[in-house]
């Protein structure tokens, strides 16, 4: 037992004073330097793959960085904001920023109205119905973004596929329309991002003391105003952080858009800026344009996250 | 918490007026699932279905003809198996680290007082709002230059996708693992200090097995996020296709004149079954720790 104890003390070793430990026992001020122990694997990954190429993302917005200074054949040169001049000037950024926030919108919106929905479904319904329905979410949610794309492609194929046989629609190309084809992609990223607004919410409805909702009802509150005053309050926490990550999600995706329009539709009429920046960098070789979208994602997302930090901190919650 | 006692307590509180109502309901809720479920059910169907009954214009919901075919042709043309292996050994090696790096990490925020630990807290939180897909270009040039360097983690390895979804994974698991951490009592620790353990022995012995539910769920999301990985696979495997996962080979069977729809859906299937059943098996874990998680 002595022998064991002594090497973990040894592996976590760096502490002589064993003595003064023992006489205080919880103490954390001998052990300064251990939470930045624990955390230096942590900083290091996010530092390299993630502070890094943020900076580096900025500084190449800045340059002009086509095929010619990525293969070395011509130096790099500073360029300031000729790239955002050039990025704003562009008729198609704004057509695309307008598309994207919409859309991401539209994808919040109807997310949280169906998660929310069915996770108050749950709560009502016995336990047979209540685990099809969640093992059905479940399977929605497990399933890869690409291979939910795929699918769903193929369930509104105009040639082989049954939903436009059941709706009678004939060959009708839900990918040829602009406006149809952002709705056949909104339907496959509500399908797989509902089911963690409804676990979520039904997990946080559950959490709810049965106590506080029986003592509401007591006292005479209809149905409505324990819903309105009892539960809506308490769940608001759980509401904000399924809101905010659904806005991150739904903000960037790529992999429906690319996969269902075909790299962002005919002539681009389904682009949104994720797939918008990596046509530009990767495509046409326009690294600098596609870091200056990057840059501009990057900071309207930043302004969600300020937006929620005020929302938490109004909350009154310990960081 | 527990079902039983919710629906005795909600029986009993309004048997009459609840009981039609909640058949229509249930009803529904079953009607939703398998709305819920069609697109996965076609999914198998048409991986099954011979490929005469996949590419015919009137499709039906069943097959009376079921065929490998399309399972067969996946796996002897394409070399899915070594696809399937690749996407296997890449989320396997960002859930085990993460989960490991977070866990140390979570721990670190929650147990310790020091300076600037609100300001690293603040930081992993807008982390996790980071466009992901903004940094493919500057983790190119970096995977290509740290490439000349170390061979092993450069373009065209399985390196190069394992570290970005390790770095895009961890900020979201620290915050989740968090709630879990804390809600270990403190005079648990102190008790191991009292009775002589130390504080690695404590960490690893007596938190991580506590915490443990927690890593599961969170594991869950580093995994998903990984497997789903299209755009650095895309990206970052550019010649090297013995290197590619799941997702590129997917896209071998869309073709410009007629697409292998059979080929795509058996494909899709062999990529989705794994991460259901991972899910239904870690389901009642993953509710309750996404309860945790929210609760705090």
């Amino acid at each position: 037992m002595t022998l064991t104890v002594k090497e973990a003390r040894a592996g976590g070793g760096r502490t002589p004073l064993t003595g003064a430990r023992r006489v205080r026992p919880p103490s954390r001020r001998g052990s300064r330097w251990t939470p930045w122990l624990y955390l230096a694997p942590a900083l290091v990954v996010l530092g390299g793959l993630l502070v890094y190429p943020i900076y580096q993302l900025g500084l190449i917005s800045f340059l002009e960085y086509t095929q010619a200074q990525v293969s070395g054949g011509e130096p790099t040169s500073f360029q300031g904001l000729a790239n955002y001049a050039e990025l704003f000037g562009d008729g198609q950024f704004w057509q695309v920023l307008l598309a994207t926030v919409v859309f991401a919108a539209a994808c919040v919106v109807c997310t949280l109205a169906v998660g929310c929905s069915f996770a108050v479904l749950l709560t009502r319904i016995r336990a047979v119905p209540r685990l099809a329905l969640m093992l059905a979410a479940l399977g929605a949610w497990a399933t890869p973004a690409i291979t939910g794309s795929t699918v769903w492609v193929f369930l509104f194929d105009p040639d082989f596929g049954p939903v436009n046989r059941v709706l009678g629609l004939g060959d009708f190309s839900w990918t040829y329309g602009r406006y149809s084809a952002f709705a056949l992609v909104l339907l496959e990223v509500v399908w797989c991002s509902f089911p963690f607004v409804m676990v979520t919410v039904y997990a946080g409805i559950r959490a709810i003391p049965e106590e506080v909702l029986e003592a509401a009802a007591l006292d005479g509150a209809s149905q409505w105003r324990i819903w309105r005053s009892v539960m809506a309050p308490m769940l608001r926490p759980i509401l904000v952080v399924v809101t905010i990550q659904s806005v991150i999600w739904d903000f960037k995706v790529f992999t429906q858009i690319y996969v269902m329009t075909n790299g962002g539709g005919i002539a681009g009429q389904n682009l949104v800026l994720n797939v918008y920046a990596y046509q530009k960098a990767f495509a046409s070789s326009q690294y600098s344009l596609g870091s200056a979208i990057g840059i501009v994602m990057l900071l309207i997302l930043l302004a969600v996250t300020l937006v929620y930090l005020r929302l938490l901190r109004r909350q009154g919650e310990e960081l | 918490m527990s079902t039983v006692r919710e629906g005795t307590v909600r029986t009993v509180r309004t048997p009459r007026i609840r009981r039609p109502g909640r058949l229509a309901a249930e009803a529904g809720a079953l009607l939703i699932a398998a709305a819920v479920a069609f697109p996965l059910y076609w999914m198998v169907l048409s991986a099954f279905k011979p490929a005469g009954e996949v590419q015919s214009t009137e499709p039906l919901p069943w097959t009376l003809h079921p065929s490998l075919d399309a399972f067969r042709r996946v796996f002897q043309q394409q070399d899915f198996g070594r696809y399937f292996l690749n996407s296997l050994f890449v989320a396997g090696v960002v859930v085990i680290a993460s989960a490991l790096i977070a866990f140390l990490a979570a721990t670190a925020v929650t147990r310790f007082r020091f300076r600037f630990r609100t300001t690293l807290l603040i930081m992993f939180l807008v982390a996790q709002m980071v466009p992901v897909e903004a940094l493919t270009i500057p983790l190119f040039f970096l995977m290509r230059d740290v490439g000349d360097a170390v061979p092993g983690i450069g373009l065209n390895t399985l390196g190069s996708l394992i570290l970005p979804h390790l770095a895009f994974s961890l900020p979201f698991a620290i915050w989740m693992l968090r709630g879990f951490v804390k809600a270990v009592p403190e005079a648990l620790e102190e008790a191991a200090c009292l009775d002589g353990a130390s504080r690695s022995r404590f960490l690893w012995q007596i938190l991580f097995p506590l915490v443990f539910p927690g890593l599961v769920a969170t594991s869950v999301f580093s995994f998903i996020s990984t497997w789903n990985d299209f755009l650095f696979a895309k990206s970052f495997i550019i010649s090297a296709t013995e290197n590619s996962t799941l997702p590129m080979a997917l896209l071998v069977f869309f073709k410009p004149d007629e697409n292998d729809w059979g080929g795509i859906m058996a494909a899709s299937t062999v990529m989705t079954v794994p991460v259901l059943v991972f899910f239904v098996l870690v389901q009642r874990r993953l509710v309750s720790g996404l309860g945790g998680a929210v609760k705090d």
